[in-house]
Protein backbone atom coordinates (compact mmCIF):
# COMPACT_ATOMS: atom_id res chain seq x y z
CA UNK A 1 0.00 0.00 0.00
CA UNK A 2 2.84 2.29 0.52
CA UNK A 3 5.87 0.61 -1.71
CA UNK A 4 7.89 3.96 -1.13
CA UNK A 5 7.98 3.60 2.34
CA UNK A 6 8.81 0.42 2.09
CA UNK A 7 11.97 1.11 -0.64
CA UNK A 8 12.93 3.27 1.98
CA UNK A 9 13.26 1.09 4.73
CA UNK A 10 15.39 -0.95 2.66
CA UNK A 11 12.45 -4.45 2.67
CA UNK A 12 14.18 -6.68 -0.19
CA UNK A 13 11.45 -7.62 -2.04
CA UNK A 14 8.42 -5.03 -2.62
CA UNK A 15 5.14 -5.50 -4.33
CA UNK A 16 2.99 -2.70 -4.58
CA UNK A 17 -0.85 -2.46 -4.69
CA UNK A 18 -2.96 0.75 -4.63
CA UNK A 19 -5.69 -0.27 -2.25
CA UNK A 20 -7.14 1.98 1.15
CA UNK A 21 -5.11 0.99 4.48
CA UNK A 22 -6.98 -2.64 5.63
CA UNK A 23 -6.97 -3.67 2.19
CA UNK A 24 -3.79 -5.67 1.24
CA UNK A 25 -4.82 -8.12 -0.88
CA UNK A 26 -7.93 -6.59 -1.90
CA UNK A 27 -11.85 -5.96 -1.63
CA UNK A 28 -13.60 -7.94 0.95
CA UNK A 29 -15.00 -11.36 -0.74
CA UNK A 30 -12.79 -10.50 -4.01
CA UNK A 31 -11.29 -14.17 -4.01
CA UNK A 32 -9.71 -13.14 -7.74
CA UNK A 33 -8.44 -10.08 -6.64
CA UNK A 34 -6.75 -11.99 -3.64
CA UNK A 35 -5.63 -14.26 -5.56
CA UNK A 36 -3.83 -11.95 -8.13
CA UNK A 37 -1.92 -10.24 -5.25
CA UNK A 38 -0.54 -13.31 -3.56
CA UNK A 39 0.51 -15.10 -6.71
CA UNK A 40 2.22 -11.90 -7.72
CA UNK A 41 3.87 -12.06 -4.38
CA UNK A 42 4.90 -15.52 -3.96
CA UNK A 43 5.98 -14.90 -7.81
CA UNK A 44 8.79 -11.60 -6.65
CA UNK A 45 9.24 -13.50 -3.16
CA UNK A 46 10.97 -16.63 -5.61
CA UNK A 47 11.77 -14.93 -8.76
CA UNK A 48 13.35 -11.46 -7.37
CA UNK A 49 17.11 -11.19 -8.52
CA UNK A 50 18.05 -8.68 -6.60
CA UNK A 51 17.31 -6.39 -3.16
CA UNK A 52 15.02 -3.76 -4.01
CA UNK A 53 13.26 -5.34 -6.66
CA UNK A 54 10.09 -3.42 -6.41
CA UNK A 55 6.73 -4.82 -8.82
CA UNK A 56 3.77 -2.96 -8.62
CA UNK A 57 0.02 -4.25 -9.29
CA UNK A 58 -1.65 -2.56 -12.46
CA UNK A 59 -5.07 -2.78 -10.51
CA UNK A 60 -7.29 0.25 -9.93
CA UNK A 61 -9.57 0.27 -6.40
CA UNK A 62 -13.04 -0.27 -7.55
CA UNK A 63 -14.59 2.05 -5.14
CA UNK A 64 -14.28 6.25 -5.94
CA UNK A 65 -11.33 7.75 -4.00
CA UNK A 66 -13.39 10.33 -1.84
CA UNK A 67 -15.76 7.07 -0.47
CA UNK A 68 -13.05 4.56 -0.01
CA UNK A 69 -10.46 7.16 1.36
CA UNK A 70 -13.15 8.10 3.73
CA UNK A 71 -14.61 4.04 4.45
CA UNK A 72 -11.10 2.96 5.40
CA UNK A 73 -10.62 5.05 8.00
CA UNK A 74 -11.58 4.53 12.01
CA UNK A 75 -14.44 5.99 12.76
CA UNK A 76 -12.77 7.62 16.17
CA UNK A 77 -9.30 9.05 15.35
CA UNK A 78 -6.58 6.84 16.95
CA UNK A 79 -4.95 8.17 20.07
CA UNK A 80 -1.70 9.70 17.99
CA UNK A 81 -3.98 11.12 15.46
CA UNK A 82 -5.82 12.41 18.08
CA UNK A 83 -3.01 13.96 20.17
CA UNK A 84 -1.50 15.35 17.21
CA UNK A 85 -4.89 17.26 16.16
CA UNK A 86 -5.36 18.43 19.53
CA UNK A 87 -1.39 20.09 19.37
CA UNK A 88 -2.52 21.74 16.10
CA UNK A 89 -5.89 23.26 17.05
CA UNK A 90 -4.72 24.37 20.51
CA UNK B 1 2.02 1.99 -14.03
CA UNK B 2 3.28 3.07 -10.67
CA UNK B 3 1.61 2.93 -7.50
CA UNK B 4 0.62 6.00 -5.68
CA UNK B 5 1.86 5.10 -2.15
CA UNK B 6 -0.19 8.27 -0.50
CA UNK B 7 -3.59 8.16 -2.23
CA UNK B 8 -5.33 7.11 0.66
CA UNK B 9 -3.43 9.15 3.56
CA UNK B 10 -4.50 12.53 4.57
CA UNK B 11 -2.43 14.58 2.96
CA UNK B 12 -1.11 16.25 6.42
CA UNK B 13 0.17 12.54 7.48
CA UNK B 14 2.26 12.40 4.01
CA UNK B 15 5.42 14.23 5.47
CA UNK B 16 5.78 11.93 8.15
CA UNK B 17 6.36 9.26 6.26
CA UNK B 18 7.83 10.70 2.37
CA UNK B 19 11.39 10.19 1.88
CA UNK B 20 12.59 9.29 5.85
CA UNK B 21 15.17 6.74 4.04
CA UNK B 22 16.43 4.08 5.97
CA UNK B 23 16.71 3.77 9.86
CA UNK B 24 20.06 4.54 11.16
CA UNK B 25 22.49 1.89 10.89
CA UNK B 26 20.09 0.21 8.81
CA UNK B 27 21.29 1.67 5.06
CA UNK B 28 22.67 -1.07 3.72
CA UNK B 29 20.71 -4.12 1.39
CA UNK B 30 18.29 -6.36 3.33
CA UNK B 31 18.79 -9.84 0.68
CA UNK B 32 18.67 -13.30 1.05
CA UNK B 33 18.34 -15.54 -1.84
CA UNK B 34 15.13 -17.52 -2.62
CA UNK B 35 16.54 -21.05 -3.71
CA UNK B 36 14.05 -23.64 -3.82
CA UNK B 37 11.62 -23.54 -6.57
CA UNK B 38 7.87 -22.44 -5.35
CA UNK B 39 6.49 -25.69 -5.59
CA UNK B 40 9.19 -26.65 -3.72
CA UNK B 41 8.57 -24.27 -0.84
CA UNK B 42 6.70 -24.16 2.63
CA UNK B 43 5.08 -20.66 2.83
CA UNK B 44 4.04 -18.30 5.81
CA UNK B 45 1.92 -15.09 5.83
CA UNK B 46 2.29 -12.09 8.01
CA UNK B 47 -0.20 -9.60 8.39
CA UNK B 48 0.27 -6.13 10.58
CA UNK B 49 -3.51 -6.04 11.27
CA UNK B 50 -3.81 -6.84 14.46
CA UNK B 51 -5.41 -9.92 14.15
CA UNK B 52 -5.84 -12.78 17.06
CA UNK B 53 -7.74 -15.60 17.72
CA UNK B 54 -10.70 -14.19 19.60
CA UNK B 55 -11.20 -15.62 23.19
CA UNK B 56 -8.00 -18.09 22.95
CA UNK B 57 -5.44 -15.14 22.75
CA UNK B 58 -5.26 -12.55 24.09
CA UNK B 59 -6.16 -8.93 22.15
CA UNK B 60 -3.54 -6.46 21.13
CA UNK B 61 -3.33 -3.93 23.81
CA UNK B 62 -5.16 -1.08 23.22
CA UNK B 63 -6.37 0.32 26.57
CA UNK B 64 -2.47 1.23 27.05
CA UNK B 65 -2.15 2.67 23.38
CA UNK B 66 -4.77 4.62 24.46
CA UNK B 67 -3.04 5.72 27.37
CA UNK B 68 0.30 6.38 25.77
CA UNK B 69 0.05 7.45 22.26
CA UNK B 70 3.28 7.03 21.23
CA UNK B 71 3.52 3.15 22.40
CA UNK B 72 1.87 0.79 20.02
CA UNK B 73 1.88 -3.45 21.29
CA UNK B 74 5.33 -5.43 19.75
CA UNK B 75 3.87 -8.92 20.71
CA UNK B 76 2.61 -11.30 18.26
CA UNK B 77 -0.32 -13.83 17.92
CA UNK B 78 0.09 -17.32 16.20
CA UNK B 79 -2.72 -17.58 13.31
CA UNK B 80 -4.11 -20.89 12.87
CA UNK B 81 -7.71 -21.95 11.36
CA UNK B 82 -10.25 -20.51 13.30
CA UNK B 83 -12.60 -17.34 14.06
CA UNK B 84 -10.33 -14.13 14.25
CA UNK B 85 -10.81 -10.78 16.11
CA UNK B 86 -9.15 -7.59 15.16
CA UNK B 87 -7.73 -4.98 17.52
CA UNK B 88 -6.15 -2.04 15.64
CA UNK B 89 -7.39 1.20 16.47
CA UNK B 90 -5.63 2.80 13.39
CA UNK B 91 -7.48 1.29 10.81
CA UNK B 92 -11.77 0.37 10.42
CA UNK B 93 -11.99 -2.99 11.23
CA UNK B 94 -15.17 -3.98 9.73
CA UNK B 95 -13.95 -5.42 6.44
CA UNK B 96 -11.20 -7.77 7.59
CA UNK B 97 -13.71 -8.73 10.53
CA UNK B 98 -16.55 -9.86 7.76
CA UNK B 99 -13.33 -11.38 5.51
CA UNK B 100 -9.57 -11.65 6.89
CA UNK B 101 -8.56 -12.88 3.90
CA UNK B 102 -8.01 -9.21 2.85
CA UNK B 103 -4.63 -9.09 5.08
CA UNK B 104 -4.31 -12.93 5.74
CA UNK B 105 -5.19 -14.88 2.96
CA UNK B 106 -4.65 -18.70 4.45
CA UNK B 107 -7.51 -20.31 2.91
CA UNK B 108 -6.42 -19.56 -0.35
CA UNK B 109 -2.55 -19.91 0.25
CA UNK B 110 -3.57 -23.46 1.02
CA UNK B 111 -5.78 -23.66 -2.02
CA UNK B 112 -1.95 -22.75 -3.60
CA UNK B 113 -0.78 -25.41 -1.93
CA UNK B 114 -3.22 -28.11 -3.02
CA UNK B 115 -2.96 -26.51 -6.86
CA UNK B 116 1.16 -27.33 -6.62
CA UNK B 117 1.97 -23.73 -6.76
CA UNK B 118 3.47 -24.02 -3.03
CA UNK B 119 4.31 -27.35 -1.79
CA UNK B 120 2.75 -26.16 1.48
CA UNK B 121 1.52 -23.21 3.63
CA UNK B 122 2.16 -23.40 7.18
CA UNK B 123 -0.22 -24.60 9.33
CA UNK B 124 0.17 -21.51 11.32
CA UNK B 125 0.63 -17.77 10.46
CA UNK B 126 1.57 -14.47 12.33
CA UNK B 127 0.09 -11.53 13.30
CA UNK B 128 1.17 -8.60 14.62
CA UNK B 129 0.10 -4.91 15.41
CA UNK B 130 1.36 -2.36 12.85
CA UNK B 131 0.90 0.48 14.74
CA UNK B 132 4.43 0.82 16.95
CA UNK B 133 6.59 3.25 19.18
CA UNK B 134 9.48 4.67 16.94
CA UNK B 135 12.74 2.80 18.12
CA UNK B 136 11.32 -0.10 17.49
CA UNK B 137 12.81 -1.61 20.75
CA UNK B 138 10.50 -4.46 21.31
CA UNK B 139 10.82 -5.50 17.81
CA UNK B 140 14.37 -6.02 17.87
CA UNK B 141 15.03 -7.43 21.17
CA UNK B 142 12.03 -9.85 21.32
CA UNK B 143 9.48 -10.10 18.68
CA UNK B 144 11.51 -10.10 15.30
CA UNK B 145 13.87 -13.07 16.91
CA UNK B 146 10.81 -15.22 18.28
CA UNK B 147 8.84 -15.05 15.43
CA UNK B 148 11.93 -15.98 13.08
CA UNK B 149 12.24 -19.40 15.48
CA UNK B 150 8.38 -19.58 15.23
CA UNK B 151 8.91 -20.07 11.06
CA UNK B 152 11.98 -22.13 11.51
CA UNK B 153 10.25 -24.44 13.86
CA UNK B 154 7.45 -25.20 11.35
CA UNK B 155 10.25 -25.71 8.37
CA UNK B 156 9.49 -21.84 6.32
CA UNK B 157 10.69 -21.60 3.58
CA UNK B 158 9.30 -18.26 2.90
CA UNK B 159 7.41 -15.40 4.43
CA UNK B 160 5.06 -12.67 2.79
CA UNK B 161 4.68 -9.84 4.91
CA UNK B 162 1.41 -7.75 4.22
CA UNK B 163 1.41 -4.75 5.82
CA UNK B 164 -2.26 -3.25 7.28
Amino acid sequence: MMPSVAEDRRAPRIVGVEFPFGHAFGVAGDRAMHRRVLELALRVLAGAQAFGTRVDLDVEWPVPLREAYRSWQPKEPSPIVKRLLELRNG
Amino acid sequence: MVVDSYKFLPRSFRPYYEGRGPFPGEEGPVWAPFAKRLAESKIALLTSAGLHHEGEQPAFDLDRERAEPDWGDPSWRSIGEGPVGVAHLHINDADLLADPEIALPAKLLAQLAAEGTVRAAADNHVAVMGYQERSLAGWRETTAPAIVAFLRDQQVDGLVLAPA
